[in-house]
């Protein structure tokens, strides 16, 4: 597909508590996540975002986040990989669940960014 | 002035061995304003260095900046891997083709800082140190007094960026924890350097 989504929290659980909901919205959507530090203690670990980017299918990523760090190691990934990563400073749960629903049904990215857009938080 | 690499070498060496003594004051300062683990992140970050370095000794600036970035954005943990790590990876490639001058060094550093924080002057954050020593080299000798002016300017600074702007008004009156661990950085420098640089 075109659009695959990537989760970035702190929490390993946060992380896949939020592919869980969506993956309900999006089934043939690959999600990938990345959550928490290499030992899987609360932070960010610029190793798993690139990870989860290698092994997510689609050809452009969707990237949503919850904190400070998770941001800036989703940016360093972002400037060093050569797919297209588009961070979107909303809401995790909410924007994450509404992109997944379009990509599952192979929306453009105009729309989908205008749908998330006013859940910007951050 | 350029920072050769035997200079480079001591010099963050000499860093890793200052946040590594000073872990717990670090992370008193960040308990403050903070959630109290920058002396733990850096500390590890510290141990990280040292321990790439010791294996494999960098030969050229470049590298020695690079391995310092990837020790940084690998194990810190915290926001100050990736900040760090930014600072020191785009000191690295402004290097890679032949060394510039250390006050250039430093504020390619700070931009790399302003850019992955998003972030300015003015914020309580490292770049209320870093900006004000890239503008000192600029004009001369970098001084460990021009480093404590620098840190203790954050001091009364409310927090506009990071996760001691919760605290608005309350973060006035404590030093910024990442200030600390640039103003060891930058003191450092000066010890390499010498107070007559």
């Amino acid at each position: 597909m075109k659009f695959g989504i990537l989760i970035v929290s702190h929490s390993n659980k946060i992380a896949e508590g939020v592919k869980d909901l969506i993956s309900e919205a999006a089934p043939d959507v690959s999600i990938t996540l990345a959550g928490g530090t290499d030992d899987d203690e609360i932070g960010s670990s610029m190793q798993k975002i690139q990870d989860a980017v290698d092994t997510n299918t689609g050809d452009e990523i969707l990237a949503f986040y919850d904190l400070g760090s998770s941001k800036m190691n989703l940016d360093m990934v972002s400037e060093l990989s050569s797919k297209p990563i588009h961070r979107f400073d909303v809401a995790l749960v909410e924007g994450a669940y509404a992109a997944a629903t379009m990509a599952q049904v192979n929306s453009p990215m105009e729309i989908i960014e205008n749908s998330i857009k006013d859940m910007k938080i951050k | 002035m350029r920072l050769e690499l035997e200079e480079a070498s001591n010099w963050i060496k000499l860093f890793a061995k200052k946040v590594e003594a000073n872990k717990s004051e670090l992370n008193e300062l960040d308990t403050a304003i903070g959630d109290g683990d920058h002396g733990t992140n850096m500390d590890r970050g510290a141990k990280a260095i040292v321990e790439s370095l010791s294996k494999n000794d960098p030969t050229n600036v470049s590298d020695l900046y690079k391995d310092t970035a990837f020790a940084m954005i690998q194990k810190v943990g915290g926001a100050s891997g990736p900040l760090y790590g930014t600072a020191f990876l785009d000191m690295s490639k402004a290097v890679k083709n032949g060394n510039i001058e250390l006050s250039d060094l430093i504020q390619i550093g700070t931009d790399g800082i302003k850019r992955r924080g998003e972030a300015d002057v003015n914020m309580k954050t490292m770049i209320d140190v870093w900006q004000p020593i890239s503008d000192v080299l600029k004009s001369g000798k970098l001084i460990k007094k021009d480093v404590k002016e620098a840190l203790d300017s954050t001091e009364d600074m409310v927090a506009t960026k990071g996760r001691a702007s919760y605290l608005e008004e309350k973060s006035k009156g404590h030093i910024d924890p990442g200030s600390q661990s640039s103003a060891y950085l930058f003191d450092t420098l000066v010890d390499v350097l010498g107070e007559n640089n």
